[in-house]
């Protein structure tokens, strides 16, 4: 079915046929009740043509990129407020050695329920952004190949984003320990063990040691 | 640029990614339309239940003793159709960065659309029946105070996006809320053209 109200140019638009429909529709009324009933007979089907029988272009079809030739480990490593753990860092050094990585960072922003609601995203997303820079710099300074971007604030559906763009071949989640972490408490690293069909290492991070800056 | 930054660059929510074949965005606009029209169907169809119902019997429509004012609406009509095309000038606008026009765009928008809702509170105040004198008049006020809510909901929604046009806060790149709120406006302008149509004139 083609969407009216898919823009909103195309919503003005709309608004003008709507006009012409009913004018239509009440001049031929003003003339006779059989010609109005005609005129709104022949103009809807007409209209249900268009909005429903008429071939419409698809969107592109959305792919991944192709996944990594052999020689480069891509790898999606998931971690909020432990971004900056030695831990974390010396894991991704462990796994980087001897072989090119390339290391996709996602920040899910975290935030309040009720400031999520209101769309307050913007102190969670600068807060995030802010540990994933130095996070970055980190990680380049210890020569791994890395970029990171802040993703949606619940952890599993940004790695579901992440997966569509980045293609890697094993995910790093990093939390705090058992009784400190939230994500541990809501069973994030079993759901996404469960979900995503890729090699998952749980990297715990000393709470005392997460952010070294 | 900092290296995050440079990675993603974008401010707000993660890009969109098609990995259906509907689009979030097309998808809810769709269940938004579809509810809608359900809700004004519902009306609707009573509307006419009760005038092939009642025509039948006495013969014309609307019953005796009830006068539609299609002019003032008509008016009302011309008034409402007007702020499509200011709405449309300020979206027009904010995509070629002229904030000047988005500003002035949402004013007049916002103004038209107050000015539909307050003829129509003065024409339910003269128009001389009320709810309660026969089912033309519950239908007549029930479809026409259906729509009336709409255009309160649009006019809340216009005035959040006026205050926020004016405190800078759409951008040629950056405009999905009044992109959003002008395709909300415009329905209710089609809403109000069946409406019209429907119940005033035909």
């Amino acid at each position: 079915m083609r969407n009216p109200f898919r823009s909103e140019a195309d919503a003005f638009r709309f608004v003008w046929l709507t006009i012409g429909y009913f004018a239509l529709i009440v001049l031929g009324e003003a003339i006779s009740t059989w010609v109005g009933v005609s005129v709104f007979v022949v103009l809807t089907a007409g209209a249900l043509w268009v909005l429903f029988g008429r071939k419409t272009p698809k969107l592109p079809a959305s792919k991944a990129p192709a996944s990594a030739p052999p020689v480069e480990h891509r790898m999606l490593v998931v971690a909020n407020e432990t971004v900056g753990g030695m831990e974390l860092l010396a894991e991704i050094r462990t796994r980087a050695a001897g072989r090119s990585v390339t290391v996709l960072v996602v920040c899910p922003a975290l935030n309040s329920s009720l400031r999520h609601w209101a769309s307050d995203e913007d102190d969670a997303r600068a807060a995030t952004l802010e540990r994933l820079d130095r996070s970055i710099a980190a990680m380049r300074a210890a020569g791994v190949d890395a970029a990171g971007v802040v993703g949606d604030g619940d952890p599993i559906q940004a790695i579901d984003d992440a997966l569509r763009t980045f293609g890697p071949d094993e995910l790093l989640i990093s939390t705090y320990p058992a009784g400190r972490s939230h994500w541990l408490e809501r069973g994030v690293v079993e759901r996404a063990r469960r979900r995503f069909d890729l090699p998952l290492t749980h990297v715990v991070v000393d709470p005392d040691g997460a952010d070294p800056h | 640029m900092s290296a995050a930054a440079e990675a993603h660059p974008h401010h707000g929510p993660p890009p969109v990614h098609y990995s259906s074949r509907v689009s979030p965005s097309v998808l809810g606009m769709f269940l938004f339309i579809a509810s809608e029209i359900m809700l004004f169907g519902a009306f609707f169809t009573v509307y006419f239940f009760d005038r092939v119902v009642n025509h039948g019997v006495n013969g014309h429509w609307p019953p005796d003793g009830f006068h539609r004012p299609a002019f003032v609406a008509g008016v009302n009509t011309v008034i409402l159709v007007s702020s499509s095309f200011t709405m449309h000038w300020a979206d027009s606008s904010i995509k070629k960065g002229n904030r000047n026009g988005l500003r002035a765009g949402m004013v007049l928008t916002f103004l038209l659309g107050l000015t539909f809702l307050l003829t129509q509170v003065i024409e339910y105040h003269r128009i001389g029946f009320n709810t309660s004198d026969t089912s033309f008049a519950a239908t007549f006020f029930g479809l026409t105070g259906l729509h009336g809510a709409h255009v309160f909901i649009g006019l809340t929604i216009l005035g959040v996006m006026t205050i926020r046009s004016f405190r800078g806060h759409f951008s040629p790149e950056h405009h999905h809320g009044i992109e959003l709120g002008g395709i909300y406006w415009h329905f209710v302008d089609v809403m109000w053209i069946v409406v019209y149509v429907t119940v005033y004139l035909l």
